[in-house]
């Protein structure tokens, strides 16, 4: 392949195609650790909702249904995260921890047993989330540049991808502008003074637990009934930590946030497009190397050397009320 | 909390104990609703795995590997640190071991290749966890993300290195060469024939050897003391003198090191080449095994046998129970982890109560 092979055009195109599943991971992950509970858990929540979503998708043949109970099994995990790292005052890095290998062990079992296919879903067919056509595509299909703009890249996604969108600015309301996120934010800070305040710490918690795991099983549903058609074993192949750099990159704000996500999102477009290519002057570039470029980036703003980023202080910390 | 209020035999033994038994009961009813006998599932995973002496070896063999990751993790969490770095770590550390001996193999004697591979394995272990704890003592990075992200780099890093420079000219394998036999690890089915064909090898010995060493050095040394006062109370330790990011960094580096020691076990003693992902998953199975084993050197013995008995059971279940693959006990060690790492207090209460009551 030649250099020529390279589209600037499918790369945004797939940018905004990969961004949805670390966009809703990262928002789910911004409630909870606004709260002040780590969410090393993203990844469990997706793996399970991509498997129960595709199940129930392909059994009902409607993914709706699918979505719902991937939305179910999502927030019954965080609210079990939440007993531990909340009621238990357990360590939320190892609850986090432990539930990713649980839940990509019990995929695999339920995968094998409902279906026999090696620990993968059948495919879903019809029963898959199908793209919107904007009205007006086919009319402007043949003006360069604006049928390729409104029929490709803002066009023709899948409802999930609009909710994602969607969902950016409307957690930036919830998280600055509105009561609940008002609460959020102290008892993330300083759970004390929230409590002395009147704030009941331990509810605002499990509500954010709640929100981050409804917004978690969107980017679960995303993976299996939009994105590839079917539930694979660990299929969400790190996504859930890398939302959770996405955090730490946005410093815990939703449109940074986004916009890391974004960046993600369009290094794994930008990998999959480059393997192959040789390029004039540097040749070949190996994908696995490219693959390496958000960690590193993610390393680097970590030491804080292209801005610092700080997280909610009492982050980690379970809330022992003071007598 | 109510912990402190136990004696020491209750959460040194009893808490542990009720929550692994927690944990397994759930694994049961898993079991029970796959459509399998718990109890006879049971037996057969005990007797391949603890009681058929080739079984056991097989245990010993797995448990060798997790007793470095376990005192890899532990050793860091004795400082404060939770290193979630220990896969990437080892996966690096067989990289060390390889180039040694990918380049020595032909020419060095078997007395003196073994010891330089290992030393190699636990310098590139090393330096692998070096920066992470360089950025958590200077710049206050949180060693939790950084160590994920180390461990995605070394997956890549190692992708490229395997795929690009270490396949043998015509192999498509992602594999480096075989290691000349030289570099073999002696097996101790020769010391003790009863073990049968059983990979578990010397390093084993080595194992135990770094358990003692471990123990000695956290609770006999005045190294161990500065670590273990750092873990508790950073400021207070500070104040005594110690200075922390020190601490912090050579902590680090011997966790490095010993996770890149846990691949000794299995590329020297076992498939004597390198390959793709070849530490499938026991950098993690190291966090389960240091919580468990409370950070102590017995403890984390028996985890890891406990751990070596669940893989080695669980490969043999799988083979007899069709229903039960061995990725259920990927789920198992998660519910172990769980129960036995996050809600180590879970019955605390209870069994203060029940004590209090006699």
């Amino acid at each position: 392949m030649m250099f020529d092979d390279f589209h600037f055009a499918s790369i945004l195109v797939s940018t905004i195609r990969n961004a949805p599943v670390l966009i809703f991971a990262a928002m789910a992950g911004l409630f909870a650790e606004r709260s002040g509970v780590v969410d090393l858990a993203l990844e469990g929540k997706m793996l399970a909702s991509a498997f129960v979503s595709a199940a129930v998708a392909f059994t009902t043949q409607n993914p709706w249904l699918g979505i719902l109970a991937g939305v179910g099994v999502s927030v019954a995990i965080a609210l079990l995260q939440g007993f531990v790292s909340i009621t238990q005052k357990g360590n939320q890095l190892v609850a986090g921890i432990a539930i990713n290998i649980a839940m990509s062990g019990l995929t695999f079992v339920l995968a094998q047993f409902f279906f026999s296919q090696g620990g993968r879903t059948p495919d879903l067919g019809q029963a898959r989330l199908f793209d919107i056509v904007l009205p007006g595509t086919a009319a402007l299909e043949s003006i360069p540049f604006v049928g390729w703009f409104y029929g490709k890249l803002i066009g023709g996604h899948s409802a999930l991808v609009y909710l994602a969108f969607a969902l950016i600015p409307v957690v930036h309301w919830v998280i600055y502008h509105s009561r609940f996120g008002l609460r959020l934010r102290a008892v993330g800070e300083n759970p004390h003074a929230a409590d002395a305040a009147g704030i009941n710490v331990e509810r605002t918690r499990f509500l954010a637990m709640l929100c981050a795991g409804v917004l978690c099983s969107f980017s679960g549903a995303y993976l299996s009934i939009v994105q590839s058609g079917f539930f694979l074993r660990d299929m969400s192949a790190g996504n859930g930590y890398l939302a959770l750099t996405a955090l730490v990159f946005g410093n815990w704000r939703p449109l940074y946030t986004a916009m890391g996500c974004l960046m993600f999102g369009f290094f794994a477009a930008l990998q999959v497009q480059i393997e192959g290519i040789v390029f004039p002057v540097i040749g070949k570039v190996p994908g696995s190397l490219i693959q390496m470029i958000p960690y590193v980036v993610t390393v680097i703003v970590l030491a804080g050397l292209m801005a610092k980023s700080v997280a909610p202080k009492a982050i980690g910390v379970p809330f022992v009320k003071s007598r | 909390m109510t912990n402190s209020e136990l004696p020491r035999w209750a959460t040194a033994i009893a808490l542990p104990l009720l929550n692994l038994l927690s944990a397994l009961l759930v694994a049961a009813l898993v079991i029970y609703l796959l459509g399998e006998s718990p109890i006879e599932s049971l037996g057969i995973l005990v007797n391949s795995a603890v009681l058929n002496p080739e079984g056991l070896g097989y245990t010993l063999f797995y448990a060798a590997t997790f007793i470095f990751t376990g005192l890899s993790v532990s050793i860091a969490m004795q400082a404060g640190l939770f290193n979630i770095g220990s896969e990437g770590q080892m996966y690096v550390g067989g990289l060390g071991l390889t180039l040694v001996l990918l380049l020595l193999d032909s020419s060095l004697p078997g007395w003196l290749l073994i010891p330089l591979a290992i030393v190699g394995s636990a310098i590139f272990g090393a330096a692998w966890a070096y920066l992470p704890g360089y950025l958590q003592a200077k710049r206050g990075s949180h060693i939790v993300v950084t160590t994920i992200m180390f461990n995605f780099i070394a997956a890549s890093l190692m992708n490229f290195l395997i795929v690009t420079y270490l396949i043998p000219t015509g192999q498509q394998n992602p594999a480096s060469r075989v290691f000349a036999e030289a570099s073999w690890l002696p097996t101790l089915n020769k010391i003790f024939p009863i073990l049968g064909e059983t990979p578990l090898n010397i390093s084993f010995i080595l194992a135990l050897i770094a358990l003692a060493i471990y123990g000695i050095a956290v609770w006999r040394s005045a190294w161990g003391y500065q670590l273990r006062a750092t873990g508790l109370n950073q400021h207070a330790a500070h104040y005594a003198g110690i200075s922390i990011s020190k601490t912090i960094i050579v902590a680090m580096l011997i966790s490095g090191a010993l996770a890149g020691l846990a691949s000794v076990n299995s590329l020297m003693g076992s498939t004597h080449y390198l390959n793709l992902n070849f530490p499938a998953g026991a950098g993690f199975i190291g966090i389960a095994i240091a919580l468990m084993g409370r950070q102590h050197p017995v403890g984390i013995l028996l985890s890891s046998i406990l751990f070596g008995a669940l893989i080695q059971g669980g490969f043999d279940l799988s083979l007899e129970k069709p229903n039960i693959p061995t990725e259920t006990f990927i789920f198992i060690q998660g519910l172990i982890i769980l129960f036995c790492g996050a809600m180590e207090n879970l019955y605390a209460p209870a069994l203060a109560r029940l004590l209090k009551r006699n």
